[in-house]
């Protein structure tokens, strides 16, 4: 039987099991070990004799290492070894490569790309021999560029054209051109890159903070050059990725170089500073959007192009455009993504890649067109749904978006906006609101896992999937419990070993739809089982609390049905559906803010997020992930932004310090709206991905909000208070 | 980190003179000596000297150096007295910051300038005669005022804002004795030595913070920054504010993060004295403040901001 999904499960399974916890906001199982701190993260596991590494960056931008000088840092106390070779990495790997990425660290590629690593028994012996390490360098940073702006852009994919933007734009009724910038932002996950590594024999066993180990697996193997069968990941706790963790890096990599040389276990933890400058960032983007419609608002012209970057050499770019290729109507279309390769960190997947960004601008660009038309915002969105994704003449799956934006209006008290700016002071505050819609592609992956009934009426599942805080122990169980009909509390999940059977892992949203689907089927294959044993058809089963029973067929304790463990496997591999219907995940963002007329200061005062993502697998972990999308959009709205030297291209905001993610004050309560909705077309369980949906326009509703309140419309996020200053009016002036 | 010795100062005899750095709450100092940006040999902890009381002095206050941040700021007669000192160290760090951060320590916290910070660039300040590399690079947070070719850093805290508006003193105790230093004379403007921040001499201990009789009056701590909370100011105005009927009858003013040290400018202060309260005199008052002031690039904007911070608060505290 073929894997792959090509025809929508339209059963329902999940609404007509009887366990009644799939959906339910239950807490995560994992949870009350990470609060008190006896959740082991990579770092933290026990080796004996483990010696410490630090990994040591280069001063220069571009160019080579001529010489390390290890000898006067081999005579300092404890240090055991300098290690810098052709398999360690310059750069990390990008999601799903699932081979090494580009080593040989003789090269320096990126300013403080690590080219070394220093082994100590302590961490402070190794720290102070890292800085000590003097290097000597063939710099050729003169030749690098490190502006986008300086370089000759290639595109990095194919338009998508059709009709003629610029014909529709001249005849467009209302029209907006506008020029966007993001800046380049960072992952900034809480647990930093670690890794244990500890060799027995020719077998490596790494802890690690990675989010997708099967590829992890193959991308260390390839980078040390030994067979994946001989590679043990261990990653059952993470501490946050946001794509950060999708690939291998540096720590991995010169770990077990190292415990290979020493013969002993060897640690490598970076610090806050190196994941910041020596990991991935977000690129920092260019935007151009054009949009016309008719006097009905209807869009008849959308463009959308970007500038992007990348170090050169990587294929990945930021797909700005992703969601604007299937989210609003108008014929006449360009869409396209330029890049330029200039010398700094490697760009790659950070939260919702994209989209993320893309959509931002996308709804500020809404805003003024529904402005320049004088419609209500809502409702030039609601009118520019197309039936079918343009130019491609594919058909939706399930799309909630009139729906949220109902939702999300009535329950934030939408009405009540004003659609003039400074309409409304508080003080010296100006009072404002903004609505964005969101979109974000949903993804099924290739995904196994395996699940165990046992004799004695436990389920295990088990797969290498990984929870990187989201939520994965959680909802896997609840589809096992649902489907073979035991309390949650008789199920237990295991994750993060790869030698479980091959998971997702955790990115791209698809993680929870895709393995879950995994475990679905593995349950499937058992109710098979069960149902034989009982006499009825598979479809017909019921099992609740640990019970069996049948239309006309007496319960009996699943227990007696069982003469040993009960173990099957489920896969799944995305298919035809994939291509032939547009499945992604949509929602509203209704935001409230409030200016500081003298200061310029933005302050979120409430915001309402409606969502329509398929099943909710639960519901406390689905609104986190739509909470935390959220949070990210403030930030990414209001004070995100890698700040680079335009001199030699170093990352000069490289802590938490300086970078600055929202803190708690900056965060008011947040209503999410869950809508239900079942997708078959995208999964068996008919459910897509929510852990990325939560940023994709977000930061969008705050900026409206903000020209809402005090008239001033900026294009340049974040939307710091040095931009605002020089529009606001002026503050001793009555409002309108 | 580098290897340092450690040692606990049982009095403060002990931590006079000695040539060991000092560490209080350590806060800023692990910081830095993680990122060894500071590398010290050795360093004496002064946290068991004592130096932790607020005593009365008259009308005035004594605060001793080794006071906890949050137990000054919870202080009721500081409270009720100088609100502007409890509010401006409400404004700064985290509570848990607070709770270990001395004042003593406070007052020494060094610049958070991104090129001193990272230990690798040119920086007059971290390594004299190598330059400074915020010059030309990214400086949204330099000074524009009492900048010098040397260095454009800014002195980032908060509660010592508080201290210059409100005249307070610093006592220290050095091998030549002890000494009361002006707070708005405490911290120096960077020259051609940004090396040293303030004033101290090898060997002396900061050893109390005295304030002078209270003026009354309105007492605001203006934060402009870029998050609501944990964030340094991108400007900051400390201003008390005492009104005669509808005209400013005193009025003592400060200003964070524009300068290598707490900004203050006794002419603004005159200006406003006697006068009604309108934005046009709240305009001249930041024209003659801002008169020399010069951006560096991404900073330019602070110019603008202290204008308008200024009569924020000026606006308040007159109930104008
Ligand atoms: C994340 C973070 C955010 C922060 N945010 C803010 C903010 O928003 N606003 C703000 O104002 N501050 C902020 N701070 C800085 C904080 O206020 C200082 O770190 C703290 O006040 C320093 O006090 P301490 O006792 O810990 O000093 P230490 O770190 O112990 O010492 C600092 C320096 O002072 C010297 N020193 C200490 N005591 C004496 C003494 N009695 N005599 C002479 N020298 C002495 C030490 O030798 C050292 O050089 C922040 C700090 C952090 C880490
Ligand atoms: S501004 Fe001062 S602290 Fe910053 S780099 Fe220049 S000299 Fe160093």
């Amino acid at each position: 039987m073929s894997d792959t999904y090509d025809t929508p499960d339209t059963r329902d399974m999940l609404d007509r099991t009887r366990q009644g916890v799939i959906g339910k906001p239950l807490d995560r199982p994992e949870g009350p070990l990470k609060v008190a701190g006896t959740a082991t993260y990579a770092a933290e596991y026990v080796r004996e004799n483990c010696a410490e590494g630090v990994l040591v960056g280069a001063t220069i931008s571009t160019g080579r290492v001529k010489k390390i000088h290890r000898d006067l840092v081999m005579a300092m106390p404890g240090v055991l070894g300098v290690y810098s070779s052709e398999r360690m990495l310059r750069r990390a790997a990008q999601g799903t490569a699932g081979e090494a990425p580009e080593q040989d660290v003789s090269k320096v590629d990126f300013p403080m790309q690590p080219v070394a690593l220093v082994v100590a028994e302590t961490f402070e012996q190794a720290t102070n021999a890292a800085k000590a390490l003097q290097i000597d360098y063939d710099d050729q940073s003169g030749d690098a560029q490190f502006m986008p702006q300086d370089v000759d852009a290639e595109p990095a994919a194919d338009p998508i054209t059709a009709g003629d933007l610029d014909r529709a734009m001249r005849d467009a009724a209302h029209s907006v051109d506008l020029a966007f910038t993001t800046p380049g932002h960072a992952s900034a996950a809480m647990e930093p890159h670690a890794a244990i590594a500890e060799w027995d024999g020719r077998d490596l066993t790494l802890w690690g903070s990675l989010q997708m180990l099967t590829y992890n697996v193959a991308e260390l193997a390839d980078s040390l050059g030994i067979d994946p069968k001989h590679v043990h990941l261990l990653s059952p706790y993470v501490g946050g990725g946001f794509g950060s963790k999708l690939g291998i890096s540096h720590e991995a990599v010169a770990a077990a170089i190292a415990a290979k040389e020493l013969d002993r276990p060897v640690r490598v933890v970076m610090s806050r500073q190196q994941v910041f400058q020596s990991i991935m960032r977000r690129s920092e983007t260019e935007q151009r959007i054009r949009l016309g419609c008719g006097t009905d608002g209807r869009l008849t012209a959308f463009g959308h192009e970007a500038l992007v970057s990348n170090l050169p050499g990587e294929e990945f770019s930021e797909p700005v455009t992703q969601a604007s290729e299937f989210l609003y109507a108008g014929e006449n279309r360009l869409l396209a993504v330029r890049k330029s390769d200039i010398t700094r960190l490697t760009a790659g997947s950070v939260r919702a890649p994209g989209e993320a960004v893309g959509m931002q601008a996308l709804e500020v660009a809404m805003d003024e067109l529904a402005e320049a038309a004088g419609i209500d915002p809502v409702e030039l969105r609601k009118r520019n749904l197309p039936d079918e994704v343009p130019g491609e003449g594919t058909p939706y799956s399930s799309r909630r978006l009139v729906e949220a934006l109902d939702a999300g209006a009535a329950a934030f008290g939408w009405n009540k906006r004003s659609a003039k700016p400074c309409a409304r002071r508080e003080g010296e505050w100006w009072i404002g609101m903004g609505v964005a819609s969101a979109a974000r592609v949903n993804i099924l992956a290739k995904a196994e896992a395996r699940v165990t009934l046992t004799a004695d009426g436990h389920v295990i599942v088990e797969t290498d999937h990984t929870d990187i805080g989201t939520g994965s122990y959680a909802i896997l169980g609840q589809v096992a419990a649902e489907m073979l009909g035991q309390p949650i509390d008789r199920t237990t999940v295991r994750l993060g070993d790869s030698r479980l059977p091959s998971g997702a892992g955790s990115g791209g949203s698809w993680g929870a739809s895709s393995t879950g689907s995994a475990v679905f089927l593995a349950c499937e294959a058992i109710r098979a089982t069960l149902a034989q044993a009982l006499g009825c058809a598979s479809d017909d089963l019921l099992l609740q609390d640990g019970k069996a029973w049948a239309e006309g067929v007496e319960p009996r304790p699943v227990t007696d049905l069982l003469s040993e463990d009960l173990t099957r496997t489920g896969k799944i591999e995305p298919g035809k559906l994939m291509e032939k219907v547009n499945q992604s995940t949509y929602g509203a963002f209704f935001c409230e803010v409030a200016v500081n007329a003298f200061t310029g200061e933005t302050r979120i005062r409430r915001m309402t997020g409606a969502f329509g993502f398929g099943r909710v697998l639960n519901a406390k972990t689905a609104r986190s992930q739509c909470i935390g999308g959220m949070v990210w959009g403030i930030g990414s709205a209001l004070t995100e932004e890698l700040a680079f030297d335009s001199r030699d291209g170093h990352l000069v905001n490289h802590d938490l310090g300086e970078y600055h993610v929202p803190v708690h004050a900056d965060i008011p309560d947040m209503e999410v709206i869950l809508l239900e909705e079942r997708d078959p077309h995208a999964s068996p369980i008919q459910a897509k991905g929510v852990g990325e949906l939560g940023i994709c326009g977000a930061a969008g509703a705050v900026a409206n909000a903000i020209y809402n309140a005090c008239g001033v419309r900026l294009h340049d996020f974040p939307m710091t208070p040095d931009k605002l200053l020089a529009d606001l009016p002026d503050p001793f002036a009555p409002a309108a | 980190m580098k290897a340092f010795e450690y040692d606990r100062a049982g009095d403060l005899a002990q931590a006079v003179g000695s040539p060991a750095m000092l560490i209080a709450g350590g806060t800023n100092l692990l910081d830095l000596m993680k990122l060894e940006v500071a590398t010290p040999d050795a360093l004496l902890d002064i946290t068991r000297v004592g130096l932790n009381e607020i005593t009365s002095e008259g009308a005035g206050l004594r605060i001793g150096a080794l006071v906890s941040n949050s137990d000054c700021a919870a202080h009721p007669r500081i409270r009720a007295d100088w609100p502007l000192l409890s509010r401006a160290i409400l404004a700064g760090a985290s509570p848990q910051l607070r709770n270990k951060a001395t004042m003593g320590g406070n007052l020494c916290q060094r610049t958070r300038c991104g090129y001193f910070m990272d230990g690798r660039s040119p920086c007059n300040k971290r390594e004299p005669g190598t330059g400074c590399a915020a010059q030309g690079g990214v400086n949204r947070n330099h000074a524009i005022l009492g900048a010098s070719d040397a260095c454009i850093a800014t002195y980032p805290g908060d509660m010592a804002v508080a201290l210059s508006a409100l005249r307070a003193t610093v006592e220290t105790e050095g091998p030549d004795g002890i000494r009361e230093i002006a707070m708005r004379d405490f911290h120096r403007l960077p020259g051609d030595d940004p090396s040293r921040d303030n004033v101290l001499k090898p060997g002396e201990v900061i050893t109390a913070i005295r304030l002078p009789a209270p003026i009354g009056g309105r007492h605001l701590y203006r934060k402009v920054r870029d998050r609501a909370s944990y964030a340094f100011a991108l400007v900051s105005v400390a201003a008390s504010i005492r009104m005669d009927g509808d005209r400013i009858d005193a009025a003592q003013l400060a200003f964070g993060s524009i300068a290598h040290k707490p900004w203050t400018d006794e002419r603004v202060e005159k200006l406003l004295v006697g006068e009604r309260p309108t934005p046009a005199l709240f305009g001249k008052a930041a024209d003659l403040l801002l008169e020399d002031a010069r951006g560096q690039g991404h900073n330019d904007f602070k110019i603008t901001l202290v204008r308008r911070a200024l009569a924020a608060v000026l606006a308040e505290a007159t109930g104008e």
